[in-house]
């Protein structure tokens, strides 16, 4: 049977948006655990999120809380919304912290169009992005590239993408992380997870991936300074927000890796709550392999979102018949919300290193900090929150307060409350297409249950979760971005 | 030999439970389940088959290697599937798998395609013996 709690565990209030769950809750708790979120959306959550989140609060070396953000919602092992830091020295990595979609994440690209001058055209350009952009069960890319390719790819992440001609020399720098892992190392990922995602570069997947365009109202501008600086300067300016990772590359490489850590959990004597948590020191080779292995996926995701903005650029510049460059079409920023990552924190008064895992979050830098590119030094890390296809999406950044408590962690998305099933069985697929059309909203979708199941009341209230995280101080709000046209896989 | 998916759990993505009266059964069953994830089995043809072989001393890590790599031949052979024959023996307390799968290319225009499923989750995953044979509990990340 599936087991789920009951009652809901003792929830003690710190102030009106975060709310901890004592380390007495359960046995094996090393730390407590801290929800991030309104006390409306704190209620409206499955009790699903406060079993996996103290499950998390088990875990080897885990350092303050195990955390779970605005958006959180039931996963598998972490919740999503889910954060946790563990010592690297002591403490362990587990690949179902990150999710099989390693290095799923957003990307953001700006146009100088307006709605006036995309509206006549809109039919046109999603159709033909619904084209070169392949989504779905099973979908293929534009690209031919052979193993040796695609193991550059794994290494370089958007610069091969740069240097092989999909995008500009700028896009590198709007990346989080530059788009490139350092620490990558192909001789960790097996033929099979090679063989299984070669032929995807350029593919947004299914589920709850999306291409959409969207469009910033002034009434939706909330800091006029940042939302410049993040390339939203135009009333009714044009948009276009995808979100995808790394296919089945990732999905092969995380389940490899999570089998081995499962049957290697006694000789390393470690016990979980759940296997889905299986985990192996990180200093162990097995954590060392996978933390390589999952640079790889990570490098190929972002190359992955990179090839995908190249189709975009194409796409505009064929239907506008004028070049990327005249359309404005710069890519503003990338961030990842799967994905583990050695960071330093100040712990008890002393600078420590840490591997940060981010299930469904977003990394919330303050301004001035090293990782941040020039242009974005004094307004901290963008943020792409993306939202239900029916409501809408939020670009915030980051703050030092994120750094200090969270981890320097946010929220990842608005986060669902109805489930996939259920969804399916209360929505039909066609009569929502139908809706949002004439709502304004041009849907394409290669499944009808798919789009069913992404229906915007499966989601919670994006304003909710956004507003939270702005209070909490953990991200601030700049932009609300309302969609116009989504390509659903 | 049934299966259902189970509403009120696993909010983003799917979970089900399958039967079967022995574990060849059981195992068919919840393969049946994942194809129907992934497409309607009903319009899918019986045009390629592919052969899987896998063998573990524990029954439930060979159920989620089994799942796991009909998704691997999903992306690695562009196919979905119709159904399949699932042949388990056990030699000196390991467990021996042999399966058929039936399926075809997949093209988008005549399948009705539902969810590119990414992985099979350890989350909560078990196999339980029953009175009428045996539950396999499983979640599949989409």
């Amino acid at each position: 049977m599936f087991k789920t709690l009951t009652e809901r565990p003792p929830i003690n209030k710190i102030n009106d948006f975060v709310w901890e769950i004592p380390q007495s809750y359960k046995e094996g708790m090393q730390v407590p655990a801290r929800i991030y979120a309104s006390k409306k959306l704190l209620d409206e959550m499955d009790l699903g999120v406060f079993d996996q989140v103290t499950n998390v609060a088990c875990l080897p070396g885990i350092q303050k809380y195990a955390y779970c953000m605005a958006d959180g919602h039931q996963g598998y092992g972490f919740p999503i919304g889910g954060v946790a830091a563990f010592d690297a020295e002591t403490g362990v990595i587990s690949p179902g912290g990150v999710g099989f979609d390693i290095n799923c994440g957003m990307k953001l690209c700006t146009t100088n169009l307006t709605f006036k001058d995309i509206q006549p055209k809109i039919k046109e350009i999603v159709d033909h992005l619904f084209k070169t952009v392949p989504s779905g069960v099973g979908s293929k890319g534009f690209m031919n590239v052979n193993k040796n390719q695609f193991k550059d790819i794994m290494q370089d992440g958007v610069k091969w993408a740069v240097d092989n001609g999909y995008g500009w020399t700028q896009d590198i720098g709007r990346c989080e992380a530059q788009g490139k892992i350092e620490w990558a190392d192909t001789s960790k990922v097996s033929d099979k997870a090679i063989s299984r995602g070669i032929n995807q570069l350029g593919t947004l997947g299914s589920g709850n991936h999306y291409l959409e365009i969207q469009v910033a109202h002034p009434d939706n501008i909330f800091d006029k300074n940042n939302a410049v600086k993040l390339g939203i300067k135009e009333p009714e300016q044009v948009v276009i927000m995808f979100h995808c990772g790394s296919r089945g590359f990732g999905h092969q490489i995380a389940t490899e890796y999570l089998r081995l850590f499962l049957d290697n959990m006694k000789k390393n004597n470690l016990k979980v709550l759940d296997n889905e948590l299986a985990c192996a020191p990180f200093t162990s080779k097995e954590g060392q392999d996978y933390y390589k292995a999952m640079a790889c996926a990570a490098n190929m995701a972002f190359a992955n979102r990179q090839v995908i903005l190249h189709r975009i650029r194409e796409g505009f510049s064929k239907i506008f018949n004028d070049t990327p460059e005249n359309l404005g079409l710069e890519s503003i920023w990338d961030n990842c919300h799967n994905i583990a990552r050695r960071e330093k924190y100040k712990i008890d008064g002393k600078m420590k290193w840490v591997i940060t895992h981010r299930k469904g979050a977003t990394k919330s830098f303050g301004p001035n900090h090293e990782e941040l590119p020039n242009e974005f030094k004094d307004i901290g890390s963008p943020i792409i929150l993306g939202g239900s296809m029916q409501t809408g999406s939020y670009l915030l950044v980051g703050t030092k307060k994120a750094e200090e408590e969270t981890f320097s962690s946010t929220a990842h998305g608005s986060g669902r409350v109805m489930s996939r099933t259920k969804a399916k069985s209360q929505f039909r697929g066609e009569k929502l297409q139908k809706e949002m059309w004439d709502k304004g909203i041009y849907v394409r979708a290669m499944s009808m249950s798919g789009l069913a199941e992404e229906a915007g009341l499966a989601y919670k209230n994006i304003s909710e979760v956004v507003d939270s995280i702005h209070k909490t101080g953990i991200s601030n709000k700049v932009v609300g971005l309302v969609p116009i046209a989504n390509i659903k896989g | 030999m049934t299966h259902k998916f189970i509403e009120d759990f696993a909010t983003a993505d799917i979970a089900f439970e399958a039967s079967g009266e022995d574990l060849d059964e059981l195992f068919k069953s919840s393969a049946e389940a994942l194809f129907e994830i992934l497409a309607n089995p009903k319009k899918v043809n019986k045009s390629i088959v592919k052969k899987i072989s896998l063998s573990n001393k524990n029954i439930e890590n060979l159920l989620y290697d089994f799942l796991s790599e009909i998704l691997y031949i999903k992306d690695n052979d562009f196919m979905i599937f119709n159904s399949c024959n699932v042949k388990i023996t056990e030699l000196d307390e390991i467990y021996q798998l042999k399966v058929t799968l039936h399926g075809e290319k997949i093209n988008p225009k005549k399948h009705e395609l539902h969810s590119d499923a990414k992985a099979i989750t350890l989350h909560q995953f078990s196999i339980e013996k029953t009175k009428n044979g045996y539950n396999s509990f499983v979640i599949v990340d989409i």
